[in-house]
């Protein structure tokens, strides 16, 4: 079942949580992943694989650079619920 | 119905090779060039720093070949070492596979040519597995040592990624290095290397690849071609597909993860050891192969020049069981249990 937004956004901090260690609050919807989160390549991969798992959906490799702000994630999640 | 009757002249039948009913790594020999290049004498070219190049990869400084360092020259290094770390003759060698994507040559094979060099006339070939080709090459050794195609089989990974690595380019610059390494498999009482899993996966065969194929080159005028690398891609794909892997190798040999002595990966990336630890959730206890930090990725030599160093150095002991996985371009792997020689 599609999950709200506010939903998947705690969900996501979470997964960057334990990913980086970065707090949770600090995993807002405007961030940049690398810019403003300090997120490299690889841990991207990771928190992207463990969101897969965790949000039942399917983010292909070719998507991830898409991936740019925690809204564009959690927009793409929203959309991949259907 | 006798193979005679299958016969179009009504005779003859084949007689079966016979050979060892087990194999096992007598001995391991490595060959690391002289230069030490540490982070700082490559951060210019590609705009970064030591921190940012040891957070990404773990690596702090790898091997360069000289200029007279060659595949051959430097496989020839590793096989006199293996050899003699086996206790045999040169002369008892019955067939050689290397495993290497970087002897600047399309034809001949490397192998006839190292061969050559041992003054040997023996089989010999080159097989083509990137960074999974050592543990390709093990696999292809037990059972040409089980089927008596040869008594005792050299098995070479050796590259020198320096020829065929864009040092601007931010992906593969500080990853690509060079080096040896060599295994004689022989004859045994008892079972010294494990069933093989390996497969394929050609479907992602773009992810680590030569930059463009030798016809683009001369048709279109292009330079020299180096390989590049979708780090992204490889990273999921090494950690999430090739953990299971690991398991299935432990399982299929029969031993449980607490009956290992060494856990030897591919010395791709450090980031992906650990992560690949994470979901394996092996015993913490048991010594894992963290070379890349002082070579960085030697590809089809990096298992066994990490396997030769930590025998060396008293971290794993003799006898004691190995799980080593390779995996690399092509998308290919191959993972197996050994008893370390």
């Amino acid at each position: 079942m599609a999950q709200s937004t506010q939903e998947i956004l705690e969900g996501l901090a979470e997964i960057v949580n334990e990913e980086t260690g970065i707090d949770t609050g600090s995993v807002e919807l405007d961030k940049s992943f690398t810019d403003d989160l300090d997120i490299d390549s690889l841990s991207m991969m990771t928190i992207v694989v463990n969101a897969e798992e965790k949000f039942n959906v399917r983010i292909p490799d070719d998507e991830v650079k898409n991936l740019k702000t925690v809204r564009d994630a959690v927009d793409f999640i929203a959309a991949a619920q259907g | 119905m006798t193979v005679e009757a299958l016969r179009p002249k009504g005779s003859g039948s084949i007689h079966p090779g016979t050979g060892a009913s087990h194999a096992r790594i007598w001995g391991l020999g490595g060959f690391r060039p002289e230069r030490v290049v540490p982070n700082s004498e490559l951060v210019e070219a590609i705009d970064s720093s030591d921190e940012w190049i040891q957070e990404r990869s773990g690596i702090k400084s790898r091997r360069w070949a000289g200029p007279d360092d060659t595949v051959v020259s430097m496989s020839e290094a590793a096989a006199r070492d293996a050899i003699a770390a086996a206790g045999i003759e040169i002369s008892q060698i019955e067939a050689i596979i290397v495993s290497t994507v970087t002897h600047p040559y399309q034809t001949p094979a490397a192998a006839p040519i190292i061969a050559d060099r041992l003054g040997l006339r023996c089989a010999a070939f080159d097989i083509s597995a990137a960074c999974a080709g050592y543990c390709h090459g093990i696999s292809l050794a037990n059972d040409m040592v089980r089927g008596g195609s040869a008594k005792f089989v050299l098995v070479i990974g050796v590259e020198k990624l320096t020829d065929f690595t864009d040092l601007t380019d931010r992906g593969t610059a500080f990853i690509f290095a060079d080096g040896a390494g060599a295994a004689v498999v022989g004859p045994s009482d008892f079972p010294g290397i494990g069933p093989t899993i390996w497969g394929s996966d050609g479907s992602q065969w773009e992810t680590i690849r030569q930059t463009e194929s030798w016809l683009d080159v001369r048709d279109q005028g292009l330079g020299h071609p180096t390989i590049g690398m979708a780090g992204q891609s490889v990273f999921r794909w090494a950690v999430w597909s090739m953990a299971p892997v690991a398991r299935q190798a432990i399982e299929a040999a029969g031993i449980t993860p607490d009956d290992l002595d060494a856990f030897i990966p591919h010395q791709a990336n450090m980031r992906i050891i650990d992560a690949m630890l994470k979901q394996l959730k092996l015993p913490a206890d048991i010594p894992v192969a963290r070379d890349i930090a002082e070579t960085a990725n030697t590809s089809a030599a990096s298992i066994p020049l990490a396997t030769e160093r930590m025998l060396r150095e008293g971290e794993i002991p003799h006898g004691g069981l190995a799980l080593q996985i390779g995996f690399g371009a092509g998308l290919v792997y191959a993972a197996q249990v050994i008893v370390l020689p």
